[in-house]
């Protein structure tokens, strides 16, 4: 729409007027994410960086990721936005923008371009998702076992989530539908390429309850991200979805007893959205942080300590190290070509619909 | 004071000293204690309304609030008032939804009627969202060749003389940013000549000015404008027209009654952006939620819902609510009365201890409240697990074999188990203090009367400490109908409760016109509970000590 | 009064001793029998044992040592609802949650008798307290008074032999208190119970009771009817405890039978009847009743009078009190009827007192 686009050039001169005059910057920033490993990981490759070129500045840290949507639109109908800068999944940052939360941006006016010259918005592609997302990193859904309860032959293919012969004993699974219902269609025989189709259907759910259904007294719902890892640490299940970090933490930093499958794990972005409402001067400050921590350098950085791949291709050579491990990352990132050779892309479009529809069936489900 | 008023005539009001009537006098006389009480409670008061009662209030009117609807689209929601809600609506009902949707998209508005529409139909969420992008499909049709027609028809000043009342003209083009912007205003007679595009331009410049706070002088109209035009052109002759911009105006409407003129019905345009559009569901769905008050929510959680049709209930697969309901209750019973059992015998022996003694098993009593909530649960999972310490230690004394270790986590056992420990204390505390007050003479008066030890605390003992097992009751059941944190965490799938599902839609799902309908019905239900309790048992008989 | 000895008494204390900590004992070698029907009051002031004993009696306290018998029987490990003892409580303990009825019923109930028979005796009960129409109400909503009489009849109503009493009247105003001091007596009397009765109200004590026995620290002073313990106290606690009294100090100079003479502190000379002293020169405290002291007495030509000086001179209505400064002792009362011809003293005035001998009782110095 040309509207648009002439709000985003008027935006654009903000922002150069903006880093024209640096005192119109606010000096503190309270930035969301979700803590433990990976807000740290956040800390450590932006905000202190950021800080040690800008002294001045105080940035603080909130662990509300997990409720961020909720805690947002609480905030907007008070009319006090106390957040500067929300890390959420590309998900919850496409409702944020549909309830007109989150504000939009213009991807190669506020971030930087590739060092090769590549404008933002080709240098990250289709991982920008909503015209609010600004795509940090790529993070999957997938499957971790017990080494030590698999027997001779470690399962190599997701389905062996619903094979209680040769894997008897429990599961975790996410206590939503979301993930669960693709991977039982698919392993019900269900085309890759099909799945989403038959999943509008009310057969196609039912058909992926149904698979559900042969493992369900066998399953334990998880709600965190820590639990499958636990529960796995434990020796509570044998195998149990999680995101693919926290098995990587699992596996190489606790040194379990755990191995983990890569195959049809489901890509899902994580990333930063600005909340509207922000004063000029908190605006500002955060234009300047976000060109900052999501260049290509900052995005590789990043993946030293934590096995997330950076939204960027640019970054993607610049993966390096461990930072405490000293082992390459580049072999943990979901996207890396040996990693990826069968993934499910998450499908906001399919999901932002039908996700109350089939959530409430998948919970009647569930509580019979 | 005469005779009449002393003795309380019976024809006549008491009368005070004075002569005022009795009842008005203490009534003067006790408007200043009342007053002074008031003062006294007033700050709290205020607290309590505005930091409790006003937020309840406010939750629970989002159960029935749906103005959503009517507001994001005030035209359509009118139009398809008068829909029979047979086939799909006529094209009127297209056209005014196109500009409705159109404003709707730029204050970016659409999405958010998606989203609320989407609880009602799936896939209402990207209809809308494509929807918004896709409007401009149908106003570039006759924006561009408008424009080919003349570049004018894509400039900003043409359309603002061509519109605008020549005194705002001058104003507005006088105006520099910082001032209060002149408000615009139509010309005269322009509505009656075009009187769809007035309309549109006219919300067009008003928004700009009020939203955008830009000058309708430099802002090219949207193409939702020359759609209008387009109507009012097709519509009427305008051939004699002999106001500012005239030959723009009458070669428009040359253009538009020739024949090669491209043209594009608002339905097929609206089918053309998504199917979805061509099904009766959305318009029906529509119409169904026009209404600026709905039962809809309510209806969804009992399990049923809005059709068309009628009130009726949800698939048999989709049916969660009513389930959630009655576990909740049960489960809040069975915690309660556990809650009873375990306390009961500690409570008595608090009450009956030396109070050093007793004070120092009070802490040990006190201890879990010292420790995080989320702290006491995990503990819980650790104990209880398969992997736990309970089976570890069953197993090890042989109770049970290795490979048949007991499920004892993540279902209503878990739940039951933990939200016991939890709320525990707040059951031994009412009944030990309502305990600590039963004299123990009564417990030797009833001896001394012949009865035997179990007679004693039956017949005496027992019914004294009901006002207390009645507050911990209260208590327990109230909090316990409410947790969330514990059933999420332990509760596995058949250990959850209605929080849980409310919890997700507040926090999760954004569909809080669900949340607070579920919380309305949940707080009914404790109030009924309350009402029933106070009939049968009588609520006097409560005591926190 | 029959003498009763251990052997036909009804409620027998033998060498009872109680010691809640190990180390005091708050009962020290209690001995005490009472035979049936008699009326006997402990009396006491708080922490004397006399709750204690009424307690072991009671069976809600066990002896640490010595035995408790009744009737013959020893009854120290028999439960106390086996006892059969009726037992009026200080603030009455009727059970709140039940009506006056079901609070008489109760004993009734749980000794098994049939429901015409209890409700018979249930109304005869509250007949007898004058508290016939009160049968459907709550405890709560009587007076006290109203409380008091039918906690006496809940401990009635099973007809036990034995009644025991802990400060009954304690919560009650002075003129319910002296009505149902009356009532008390007359019912136990005419149904003949045996009825121990705990008070520190002396007045109660004495009003009441065949025979009262005086506690203090853990042992029974004096036990004896009220006339004897108020004229002939056999030692200075009881004498001290039991109604007003005056005491001076002094030594015994002369001993000769059933008189003494005592020299007081400032030298002065008086006659008294030895009671706890046994031999001249004996350190001793001499009590004498303010209503017995005469003001210049008209006495025999050897008594010896006292100089005393007036302090105070309250008209009390039916008598005259009057404070006087006696050998030091300015807390000297003296009472004298209020009669036509009875000359009222005024504050600085000196007198002369003096007294029979035998009103005058040389005690222990303790």
């Amino acid at each position: 729409m040309k509207l648009t686009k002439t709000l985003l050039a008027s935006t654009a001169l903000t922002v150069a007027a903006g880093s024209a005059f640096a005192q119109d910057m606010a000096d503190s920033m309270t930035l969301v994410s979700w803590g433990g490993a990976y807000q740290a990981s956040q800390d450590k490759a932006y905000a202190q960086p950021y800080v040690a070129e800008h002294p001045d500045v105080t940035v603080s840290w909130d662990e509300s990721s997990n409720e961020a949507v909720a805690k947002l639109r609480a905030m907007n109908e008070a009319g006090n936005i106390t957040w500067d800068l929300v890390d959420v999944v590309a998900a919850d940052a496409i409702r944020l923008c549909d309830e007109g939360l989150a504000m939009e941006y213009d991807p190669d006016e506020l971030l930087a371009p590739a060092d090769d010259g590549t404008d933002a918005s080709d240098d990250f592609g289709d991982l920008i998702v909503s015209d609010c997302f600004i795509p940090q990193i790529v993070y999957s859904t997938t499957v971790g076992y017990r080494t030590d309860l698999v027997g001779d032959t470690p399962p190599t293919e997701i389905c062996a989530l619903f094979d209680m012969d040769a894997y008897p004993g429990k599961r975790a699974l996410e206590k939503r539908p979301i993930n669960n219902m693709e991977w039982a269609l698919y392993c019900d025989g269900v085309a890759k390429d099909d799945i989403y189709d038959v999943l509008e259907t009310p057969e196609g759910q039912d058909q992926a309850l149904a698979k559900l259904d042969t493992i369900k007294d066998q399953v334990v719902w998880w709600s965190a991200g820590a639990d499958t890892p636990q529960l796995l640490a434990d020796g509570e299940v044998v195998m149990g979805s999680t995101y693919n970090g926290r098995l990587f933490s699992v596996i190489e930093e606790q040194d379990q007893p755990v191995g983990m499958l890569w195959d049809m794990q489901v890509f899902d972005l994580d990333g930063w959205i600005i909340p509207t409402g922000l004063s000029d001067e908190a605006l500002a400050r955060v234009k300047d942080f976000v060109y900052f921590a999501t260049d290509t350098q900052r995005l590789a950085d990043q993946a030293k300590y934590i096995s997330y791949g950076p939204a960027r291709m640019s970054s993607a050579p610049l993966v390096g190290q461990h930072a405490d491990l000293g082992i390459d990352m580049a072999p943990h990132m979901p996207t890396d070509p040996e990693n990826s050779k069968n993934t499910l892309l998450y499908n906001y479009e399919f999901w932002a619909d039908y996700r109350d529809d089939i959530d409430a069936k998948f919970q009647a489900w569930l509580a019979q | 004071m005469t005779q009449a008023s002393a003795e309380g005539d019976a024809s006549g009001p008491m009368l005070a000293a004075d002569g005022t009537p009795l009842k008005k006098s203490l009534a003067r006389a006790l408007r200043l204690q009342k007053m002074r009480a008031l003062m006294l409670i007033a700050p709290l008061l205020l607290f309590v309304l505005v930091t409790f009662i006003a937020p309840i209030a406010d939750m629970l009117f989002r159960s029935v609030e749906n103005e959503i609807v009517s507001e994001t689209l005030p035209r359509t929601t009118a139009a398809l008032a008068d829909w029979d809600g047979q086939g799909l609506p006529p094209e009127g009902v297209y056209e005014d939804a196109f500009y409705d949707l159109y404003m709707a998209a730029e204050r970016k508005e659409h999405t958010r009627l998606g989203t609320r529409l989407n609880y009602e139909m799936t896939g209402a969420s990207s209809l809308m969202r494509k929807s918004g992008r896709g409007l401009d499909d149908i106003g570039e049709v006759y924006q561009d060749q408008f424009e080919d027609l003349d570049k004018n028809w894509d400039e900003a000043q043409p359309w603002a003389e061509l519109m605008g009342d020549p005194e705002w003209l001058t104003d507005q083009a006088a105006w520099e940013k910082g001032d209060r912007m002149p408000k615009f205003t139509l010309r005269d007679g322009i509505a009656d000549l075009l009187p769809k595009t007035a309309e549109q331009y006219e919300a067009f410049a008003l928004y700009q000015q009020e939203e955008e706070a830009k000058s309708p002088l430099k802002e090219e109209p949207w193409s939702a404008v020359h759609t209008a035009l387009y109507e009012d052109l097709k519509a009427g002759d305008l051939s004699g027209y002999t106001g500012p911009r005239a030959e723009m105006l009458i070669a428009a409407d040359a253009l538009v009654d020739s024949p090669d003129f491209e043209t594009v019905s608002f339905a097929d345009g609206f089918v053309e952006m998504d199917e979805d559009w061509a099904q009766p569901e959305i318009w029906k769905t529509i119409k169904l939620y026009a209404p600026d008050y709905t039962s809809g929510y309510f209806l969804n959680s009992v399990d049923m819902q809005l059709t068309p049709e009628g009130v009726e209930m949800r698939p048999e697969n989709e049916r969660i609510y009513i389930l959630l309901f009655k576990r909740t209750i049960f489960m809040s019973l069975v915690i309660t009365g556990s809650c009873i059992l375990l306390a009961y015998p500690v409570a008595y022996i608090l009450s009956n201890l030396p109070s050093r003694q007793a004070n120092l098993l009070m802490i040990l009593v006190l201890l879990p409240f010292w420790t995080s909530l989320l702290v006491r649960t995990s503990a819980w999972k650790v104990m209880l697990q398969q992997q736990g310490v309970i089976n570890d230690v069953l197993v090890w004394l042989g109770l049970i074999a290795d490979d048949s270790r007991l499920v004892m986590i993540n279902n209503q056992f878990g739940t039951i188990v933990a939200m016991t420990h939890i709320l525990l204390p707040f059951m031994i505390l009412p009944m030990y203090s309502v305990m600590s007050t039963i004299p123990p003479t009564y417990v030797r008066a009833a001896k001394s009367l012949g009865a035997t030890n179990w007679t004693t605390f039956w017949r005496v003992y027992f019914p004294q400490s009901i006002p207390g097992i009645g507050a911990g009751s209260i208590l327990v059941f109230i909090l316990s109908i409410g947790y969330y944190i514990t059933p999420e965490i332990v509760g596995g799938t058949t250990g959850t409760f209605i929080s849980n599902r409310i919890a997700y839609h507040i926090s999760s799902s954004l569909n809080w016109g669900l949340a607070a309908a579920l919380g309305a019905i949940l707080l009914a239900v404790v109030l009924i509970l309350y009402w029933a309790y106070d009939r049968i048992v009588g609520i006097d008989n409560v005591k926190l000590g | 009064m029959p003498d009763t000895g251990a052997s036909d008494a009804f409620v027998a204390f033998e060498r009872v001793q109680k010691s809640y900590d190990g180390e005091t004992l708050v009962v020290k070698d209690l001995n005490l029998s009472l035979p049936k029907g008699e009326f006997l009051t402990m009396l006491g002031p708080s922490g004397s044992g006399k709750t204690t004993c009424l307690m072991m009696l009671a069976g809600f306290e066990t002896a640490t040592h010595g035995e408790i018998k009744l009737d013959g029987v020893s009854i120290n490990n028999i439960p106390p609802h086996k006892r059969g003892i009726g037992m009026v409580f200080q603030n009455y303990a009727l059970f709140p949650h039940m009506t006056v009825a079901e609070n008489l019923a109760f004993p009734l109930e749980v000794r098994k008798i049939g429901k015409s028979d209890r409700e018979a005796k249930v109304k005869r009960a509250l007949d007898m307290v004058e508290m016939g129409d009160f049968g459907s109400r709550r405890p709560a909503q009587l007076s006290g008074g109203q409380q008091q009489r039918i906690a006496l009849a809940r401990a009635l109503v099973f007809e036990p032999e034995l009644v025991l009493m802990d400060e009954p009247l304690g919560a009650l105003d002075k003129q319910l208190r002296e009505k149902m001091q009356f009532e008390i007596t007359n019912l136990a009397h005419s149904l003949g119970i045996t009825t121990v009765y705990v008070t520190h109200d002396q007045t109660e004590a004495l009003t009441m009771s065949d025979r009262v026995a005086v506690f203090n620290d853990g042992r029974i002073q004096q036990l004896a009817p009220p006339d004897e313990l108020y004229e002939a106290p056999s030692n200075s606690f009881v004498a001290q405890f039991i109604g007003e009294n005056n005491t001076l100090e002094g030594t015994v100079t002369q001993l000769k039978g059933d008189h003494c003479t005592v020299q007081l502190e400032n030298g002065a000379m008086i006659d008294a009847k030895p009671v706890n002293v046994t031999e001249v020169g004996q350190k001793t405290r001499v009590s004498i009743r303010p209503e017995r002291v005469e003001v210049n007495p008209e006495l025999g030509p050897d008594a010896h009078t006292l100089k005393a000086k007036v302090l105070e001179f309250v008209y009390m209505g039916d008598i005259f009190r009057t404070r006087l400064e006696v050998a030091g002792n300015r807390e000297f009362v003296i009472k004298t009827r209020n009669r036509a011809d009875q000359e009222r003293l005024k504050p600085g005035q000196e007198v002369n007192i003096g007294w029979l001998p035998e009103d005058c009782r040389a005690l222990d110095a303790d």
